[in-house]
C-alpha cells in the first residue's frame, strides 16, 4: 500500500484551474519528485495536502485514510510536513528557538531532545549557530535550518518545495546529499523542484506536472532520458 | 555566571522600589505629583504590556484597547459606586432599578466577599471585556494588518458610543459620566496601604503576561508574527492563537481600565476616545515593540515628562526682565512632540528594539566606557 495516494485532486483559485484532476502516490521510503515549469501547480499540490489551500475535488489519502478536508494540524500531527518554498524560518528567532517551533506539536521532552541531537547530527552548523538570529544565517544555512524544522516534527512524509531555490550549485549538491540520508533514515520524501537535472537523479521515480495536468511518468532516469524532457526541462537544445 | 550578582541586583532594586513606594505613604503631603505620575505609569504599562502582547509579540495590529479599557472601567465604577450615592451620581435620569438590586445584593454577601468586593469588580470587568473579545475575533481576526486596524478602531468607538447613548443612561448615565468611584482599595488586610494597590496589581498582570509570553503558546504568537504560512505549516493553528492572544489582551485591557476608573475617581465616555489608545501606541513604540520592559520604561517616561517634567515649558519664563515668548500653557506639549521625534529618530526601533532590560547589558556598557576611557 502506498503512504500517499492522490486521485483527481482538484484545485482552483477564483476561477482559475491550478490542478485539473492529477493523480499520484509516494510509496513509502521512496523519493518522489514533481518536476515542472513555472506555474505548473506544483506548490499548489503541496499545499493542498497540507490543507492549506481547499480543494474542489478529489481525495488525498495517507495510509490508507482520507486526509481532505482536515486541518493542517491534524495533518501535520500526522506525520506529514511541509518545507516551505523560500525557506521561510522566523527571522528574529534563533535558530534553536526555530527548530524547537518545528516541534510544536510534541509534547514528550525526552523526544524533542533526541530529534534536536538528530538534527544537530545532520547539520553540525546548524549547532554551531544555535544562538544566531535565522535571519542572519547565509542562504544555505536557512534552507538546512528550514528543513531541520521540518525534521523536528519526526516526520513520516517530508515534502520539500524547491530546497534549491536561490543556492549556489555547491550548497545544492550538499542539500540534496542531505536529502538522501535523510531518505536512508527512513523518512519518504516528496520534492517538488525546478532544477529537474538534480531532482531526477535524486529521485526514485518522477512526475511531470504541465498546466495543472500530469503529462509524464517513469523512473528517476527513465525521465532523465527522454528526449522531450531533455529538450523542455533539462535545457538541450533540439 | 553573572545570574547571582544579576538576582542580587533584582532584588535590590525592587526592594528599593517597593521602599520608596511606602515612604511615599507615609509622606503623601507634598509628593502628590509623583505618587499620581507614579500610579498612573503603573496602570498605563500595564495597558502597554497587553497592547504589545497583541501587536509586538503576535503581530496583529491592533487598536481596540481603548474600547475594552472602557468596559473595565464602566463595569467596576458601577459596581464600586456605594449604594448611598447612587441618586448623587445618576442626578438627571435616575439608576436603572436592576442595578439597584443587584448592588444592593452583593452588599449582603458575607464580610470575606466584601473585603475582595474591588478586586471582583475588576475582574469582572476584565471577564466581560474577555468575552467581547472571543466574540468580536470571531470576525475580526480574519483580517490582516491594516484592515484589522482599522476594524477594531471602529469595535472601539462603537463601544464608547454605546456607553455614551441615552439609552443608557440609567447604567452608564450616559454622557454625564459616573463619579463617586472609590479610590484603590488595600490589599492583604492593609499590610498593602492603598496608595501601592495599583502597582502590585499591575505588576502581577505583567508578570502573568510575561509567563503567556515564555510559554509555548508565546513561542507561536513569535512564529504567527514572523510567519504566518510557516507557522500553520509547522502545525501552529492561527485563529485559536490569534484568540488567546486578543481574548487576553483585551482582559488586562479592561482590567487596567478599572484601575484607571480608580485612579480618576470619575470617568466619561470621552476619557475612552482614540487619543488614549494613540497615547497607548505611543508608549509600546517608543518603549520598543516587542519589549515588556521597554513598554514599562517607556510608560514612566512618556507619562512623567507629558504632565511633570515638562510642566516648566508652561509658565511664563522671565529671563532678567526678558519676558521669553512662547513660554506659556501648551508649549509643554510642542516640546513633548519635538521629544517624540528626536527619541524615534535616535531610537529607530524603540528605546529597547525587541531586546529585554538586562544587568549584564547595562554593566557591559559602563565597563566599555570605562575600558575606551582607560585606553585614551
Amino acid at each position: 500500500m502506498s503512504l500517499l495516494h492522490i486521485q483527481d485532486l482538484r484545485v482552483c483559485y477564483g476561477g482559475i484551474v491550478a490542478l485539473d484532476g492529477i493523480s499520484f502516490e509516494v510509496a513509502e521510503h521512496e523519493i518522489v519528485t514533481l518536476i515542472g515549469a513555472n506555474g505548473a501547480g506544483k506548490s499548489t499540490t503541496l499545499r493542498a495536502i497540507m490543507g492549506l489551500v481547499p480543494m474542489e475535488s478529489g481525495s488525498i489519502s495517507y495510509h490508507g485514510d482520507k486526509i481532505n478536508g482536515l486541518d493542517t494540524q491534524k495533518i501535520v500531527g500526522k506525520g506529514i510536513v511541509l518545507v516551505p518554498e523560500g525557506r521561510r524560518v522566523f527571522a528574529n528567532l534563533t535558530t534553536l528557538e526555530n527548530l524547537k517551533l518545528g516541534a510544536y506539536l510534541q509534547s514528550d521532552k525526552e523526544e524533542i531532545e533526541s530529534n534536536l541531537n538528530r538534527v544537530y547530527e545532520l547539520f553540525p552548523r546548524l549547532k554551531e549557530r544555535h544562538w544566531q538570529m535565522a535571519g542572519t544565517l547565509s542562504g544555505g544555512e536557512q534552507q538546512m535550518l528550514a528543513v531541520g524544522r521540518a525534521l523536528m516534527a519526526a516526520p513520516k512524509l517530508i515534502m520539500m518545495d524547491e530546497p534549491s531555490l536561490g543556492l549556489a550549485p555547491l550548497v545544492v549538491k550538499e542539500i540534496f546529499s542531505i536529502i538522501r540520508r535523510i531518505n536512508e533514515a527512513g523518512v519518504t520524501v516528496l520534492l517538488i523542484e525546478q532544477n529537474a537535472n538534480v531532482a531526477l537523479k535524486t529521485a526514485n521515480r518522477g512526475y511531470v506536472l504541465e498546466t495543472g495536468r500530469i503529462t509524464m511518468t517513469g523512473s528517476g532516469q527513465q525521465l532523465l532520458s527522454d528526449e522531450r524532457i531533455k529538450v523542455a526541462y533539462l535545457g538541450k537544445s533540439r | 555566571m553573572h545570574t547571582r550578582r544579576n538576582t542580587i541586583l533584582t532584588i535590590i532594586s525592587a526592594a528599593l522600589l517597593v521602599g520608596l513606594l511606602y515612604w511615599l505613604h507615609f509622606n503623601r503631603t507634598g509628593n502628590g505629583m509623583l505618587i499620581s505620575i507614579l500610579q498612573k505609569s503603573a496602570i498605563l504599562a500595564l495597558v502597554a504590556v497587553s497592547m504589545n502582547l497583541l501587536n509586538g509579540f503576535t503581530g496583529l495590529f491592533s487598536l481596540g484597547q481603548a474600547g475594552f479599557m472602557s468596559i473595565g472601567a464602566y463595569v467596576t465604577a458601577i459596581l464600586l459606586i456605594p449604594v448611598s450615592s447612587l441618586e448623587g451620581v445618576y442626578y438627571m435620569s435616575g439608576v436603572h432599578p436592576s442595578i439597584r438590586v443587584f448592588k444592593v445584593f452583593l452588599g449582603s454577601l458575607p464580610p470575606w466577599f466584601q473585603s475582595l468586593y474591588p478586586f471582583f469588580a475588576l475582574i469582572l470587568g476584565a471577564s466581560i471585556a474577555a468575552i467581547i473579545a472571543a466574540i468580536v475575533g470571531v470576525a475580526v481576526l480574519r483580517l490582516k494588518s491594516d484592515y484589522l486596524a482599522i476594524a477594531t478602531l471602529g469595535l472601539s468607538e462603537i463601544i464608547r458610543a454605546i456607553f455614551s447613548s441615552p439609552q443608557l443612561d440609567g447604567v452608564t448615565n450616559g454622557s454625564y459620566g459616573l463619579n463617586k468611584i472609590p479610590g484603590f482599595p488595600k490589599m492583604f488586610g492593609g499590610l498593602v496601604p492603598s496608595l501601592v494597590t495599583p502597582f502590585v496589581i499591575s505588576a502581577i498582570c505583567i508578570m502573568l503576561i510575561v509567563m503567556l509570553i515564555r510559554s509555548s503558546y508565546g513561542r507561536a504568537f513569535l512564529a504567527i508574527r514572523e510567519d504566518e504560512i510557516a507557522a500553520e505549516a509547522m502545525g501552529i493553528s492561527l485563529f485559536k492563537h490569534k484568540s488567546v492572544s486578543f481574548i487576553i489582551s483585551s482582559f488586562f485591557s479592561a482590567l487596567a481600565g478599572g484601575l484607571l476608573a480608580m485612579y480618576m475617581r470619575s470617568i466619561e465616555a470621552k476619557t475612552f476616545s482614540i487619543a488614549l489608545t494613540y497615547d497607548i501606541l505611543l508608549i509600546v513604540v517608543i518603549g520598543g515593540i516587542g519589549s515588556v520592559t521597554g513598554s514599562v520604561l517607556a510608560s514612566f517616561l512618556v507619562t512623567a515628562s507629558k504632565e511633570w517634567w515638562l510642566r516648566f515649558f508652561d509658565q511664563p519664563l522671565d529671563l532678567f526682565g526678558w519676558q521669553v515668548p512662547l513660554f506659556k500653557t501648551g508649549f509643554r506639549m510642542v516640546i513633548f512632540s519635538i521629544l517624540l521625534m528626536v527619541v524615534v529618530l535616535i531610537y529607530r526601533r524603540g528605546l529597547m528594539g525587541t531586546n529585554e532590560f538586562s544587568w549584564d547589558r547595562i554593566l557591559g556598557r559602563f565597563k566599555r566606557r570605562k575600558n575606551a576611557k582607560g585606553g585614551a
